[in-house]
């Protein structure tokens, strides 16, 4: 299963599903705003969880140590990046 | 049809517009003939195609970086004396507004991403594999896909001077100014466009060469016996690894605003401008750090080699360069405090800018204390690396004014901010990049830079630096803001203004010293028939000058830091030198056309998608997709240098 074409295949057609689902509801805003926006992060969640398993291979890597610290890093700067960014931004910020 | 073509020209050639574009137009066509006619008539065009075009050789790719960003330090310069002629005197009309939107974009934009990052992706190619002893980097056939990426990115935004107009929304092109709706036109898309299709590439770079460091180094070379170079340039990949992605997402939302109707960025519909504010700077700040820690990297280097001992403090050198790689990240907000985000998310970031000065002040004085007591040199590249010291330490202690968030409504987009950036940009990256290139020039090209006129160079553009930049702190707190094409006599701007103005021409001179250097040097430099010109410390120095296309006939095995240091003091440099008997052959990669391709038809795209016109771009993505899918099949892509030709080359050489 290591490296078999399937499971790129499999992971490419989830990765195009979640994106189709996700731009789907925002399209048709079939939820209200607050569960639309639940519903998105979620999806957005699993769109992370595909690419690291199916295509950056994360549970098969040959150096853990040095693969979780790089995984960790980026984790630590994408939280850092999107909570802080709903930080700044609930602070009147909102020009409109 | 004669109409027809006065309305082309009038809409996208802007011949209506006078002399400045009609001039330009020439210069381009001439130059364009005089390039293809000497390639015609010295049958050259062979040569360009299997030399360069097609190259993945790190050694050449670097070579066209720096030649890259050269030319665009030119035209960036051009665009910086423009500016300072229109403001040298009280209510000028040199350039009217419009004009000097567009120049004062350019200038930014082109300084920041089409000359300091090709600067330094021009050391990190010729340097780093030699420093940690590899034949090339991690994934060659990726480099030479960054470069043509870099390239025809710049081309498509240059292009915009003479070809539809260029953009005029500043360098951060914040909306809603940038929007269609107040910016209509193709400038504006051409900066998107431009800066992301390079972007791309810049992003494999990154990639590229923390796969090198990690991967490729010479047996025995642990990661604290890398030179501190390399370790620049690790900290500096890992940095653009987490931060150009969010250049990348806040360019292509707003390209959709303008292209597709979207409504991310606008007023209306829900919209946030902050956002993309917000978002440019989660990647900009980190990019004023990726573009200086190499630069800090190459004086690690210099003063160490120039002061004949060993970096003071390499632990504390190594940790302050981790440190202001993940503290850089935490800092953004700094360029837009007076937003209004309220007093808490202001001092948190007020606090943490203020922190990024102490590594950097652990870095200074280890620099200090590395000379403290050496022989000192004072050679073309150390001159840079103490001029440096003075020049970004200024610049530093008004990044701390600036970081304090209330004192900060003052100078906020004012002179003293400018003064401030130019400080640390100039005096940090061109310094450093210039001294890099004094330091290397030999290992690229197996000749020294005239010392004569690089001093002239040095002392015009040092002193023109101060006198065109000191005066600008001044005129910030009298209450100029960036930005303004004029300004009335009566505010008492006009003297400061004009000292400034002399500064850049000064500036302008030194330029063209270096370029006379460079010229006058290819044919009476003195030459390097050595390859340890400067008595260097690290691997790249025991190699002949300019390098094989292989680099090193055999591995070598690293026991020390400073290893050619180590050799050279105990006499045992033959231990470098490679043996007949070791000689293997040698596995390199195969040159391949696809990447220049690959960049052709990104450039079609990026122009199809500028003027919405949709078949070039569906053309040019198709180009792209066509020669991806061509290199997906390549298997072959691979060839060996045999042993004899090897030994040919060590012995030409008077190695073997």
């Amino acid at each position: 299963m290591a490296h078999s074409a399937g499971k790129y295949i499999f992971g490419y057609a989830a990765s195009l599903v979640l994106t189709a689902v996700a731009f789907g509801l925002a399209l048709t805003r079939a939820l209200a705003p607050g569960p639309l926006v639940l519903a998105l992060i979620l999806l957005a969640g699993c769109q992370v969880l595909v690419q690291l398993y199916f295509f950056m291979h994360v549970t098969e890597g040959d150096g853990p140590a040095f693969h979780s610290a790089a995984l960790v890093l980026g984790f630590i700067f994408t939280f850092a990046v999107v909570l802080m960014s709903m930080w700044i931004m609930t602070f009147h910020s909102q020009v409109a | 049809m004669l109409e027809a073509l006065r309305n082309f020209a009038d809409t996208y050639l802007m011949w209506h517009e006078g002399p400045l574009i009609w001039g330009s137009d020439a210069l381009i066509l001439l130059t364009v003939i005089g390039i293809v006619a000497v390639l015609t008539y010295f049958k050259k065009w062979g040569w360009l195609w299997r030399e360069w075009l097609t190259t993945v050789d790190h050694k050449k790719i670097g070579i066209m970086y720096m030649i890259a960003a050269l030319l665009m330090l030119f035209r960036g310069g051009v665009d910086a004396e423009l500016m300072r002629t229109q403001l040298a005197f009280p209510g000028n009309h040199f350039l009217d507004a419009e004009h000097y939107n567009q120049i004062f974009t350019t200038h930014g934009t082109i300084m920041i991403l089409f000359m300091a990052m090709p600067f330094i992706f021009a050391l990190f190619n010729i340097v780093v594999p030699l420093q940690i002893g590899a034949r090339d980097v991690a994934f060659p056939f990726l480099n030479a896909v960054s470069f043509w990426l870099f390239f025809f990115g710049a081309l498509l935004f240059n292009i915009s001077f003479v070809f539809g107009g260029s953009p005029d929304a500043g360098w951060v092109s914040y909306p809603p100014l940038s929007e269609l709706e107040f910016d209509p036109g193709p400038g504006e898309n051409y900066y998107l466009l431009g800066i992301q299709i390079s972007g791309i590439g810049s992003i494999a770079t990154g990639i590229n060469f923390l796969a090198t460091i990690l991967k490729m180094r010479a047996p025995g070379m642990t990661l604290m016996r890398m030179p501190l170079f390399t370790w620049s340039v690790l900290a500096a990949s890992i940095m653009i690894i987490f931060a150009f992605p969010a250049l990348t997402v806040a360019l292509a939302l707003l390209l959709l605003d303008r292209i597709a109707g979207t409504h991310f960025f606008t007023m209306l519909h829900g919209g946030n401008p902050t956002m993309f504010v917000n978002l440019f700077w989660i990647w900009g700040h980190p990019e004023v750090y990726i573009v200086v820690l190499p630069a800090f990297g190459a004086f690690s280097e210099i003063v160490a080699t120039f002061s004949r001992k060993r970096i003071f403090g390499y632990g504390s050198m190594v940790s302050s360069l981790m440190l202001i790689s993940i503290i850089s990240y935490f800092v953004w907000v700094h360029h837009f405090f007076t937003m209004g985000a309220g007093p808490d998310v202001n001092t948190f970031f007020a606090i943490a800018s203020m922190a990024v000065a102490i590594p950097t002040g652990v870095k200074v004085f280890n620099w200090l204390f590395t000379m403290f007591q050496g022989r000192i040199r004072l050679s073309l590249p150390m001159l840079w690396a103490i001029a440096f010291v003075p020049c970004f330490a200024i610049g530093g202690a008004t990044g701390v004014m600036l970081a304090v968030a209330p004192a900060d409504y003052q100078y906020h987009n004012s002179y003293f901010l400018i003064a401030h950036f130019h400080q640390t940009l100039i005096g940090g990256v061109v310094f450093g990049m210039l001294a890099g290139m004094y330091y290397w020039w030999p290992k690229m090209f197996g000749f020294k830079l005239d010392e004569r006129l690089g001093r002239w160079a040095f002392w015009f553009f040092n002193a023109g630096f101060y006198v065109c930049f000191m005066p600008q702190y001044a005129l910030g707190f009298m209450g100029m803001q960036r930005r303004m094409y004029v300004y009335p006599a009566d505010l008492g701007w006009g003297p400061l203004n004009l000292v400034s103005t002399i500064g850049a021409y000064l500036m302008g001179i030194g330029f063209l010293f270096i370029v006379a250097q460079v010229v006058y040097s290819i044919r009476h430099g003195e030459r390097d028939l050595t390859g340890d010109p400067w008595d260097g410390r690290t691997l790249e120095w025991s190699l002949p000058s300019p390098v094989p296309h292989y680099n090193f006939a055999a591995i070598p095995t690293v026991t020390d830091r400073d290893m050619w240091w180590v050799l050279k003091n105990e006499g045992r440099t033959e231990d470098l030198q490679p043996k007949s008997a070791d000689l293997k052959p040698i596995h390199m990669p195969k040159n391949s056309g696809a990447p220049f391709l690959i960049g052709v038809s990104f450039f079609v795209a990026g122009f199809g998608f500028v003027f919405n016109w949709w078949l070039p771009a569906v053309a040019g993505l198709c180009g792209v997709a066509a020669c991806l899918a061509w290199r997906s099949f390549q298997y072959d892509d691979e060839y060996s240098v045999p042993v004899e030709e090897v030994m040919a080359t060590e012995i030409s050489l008077g190695r073997l």
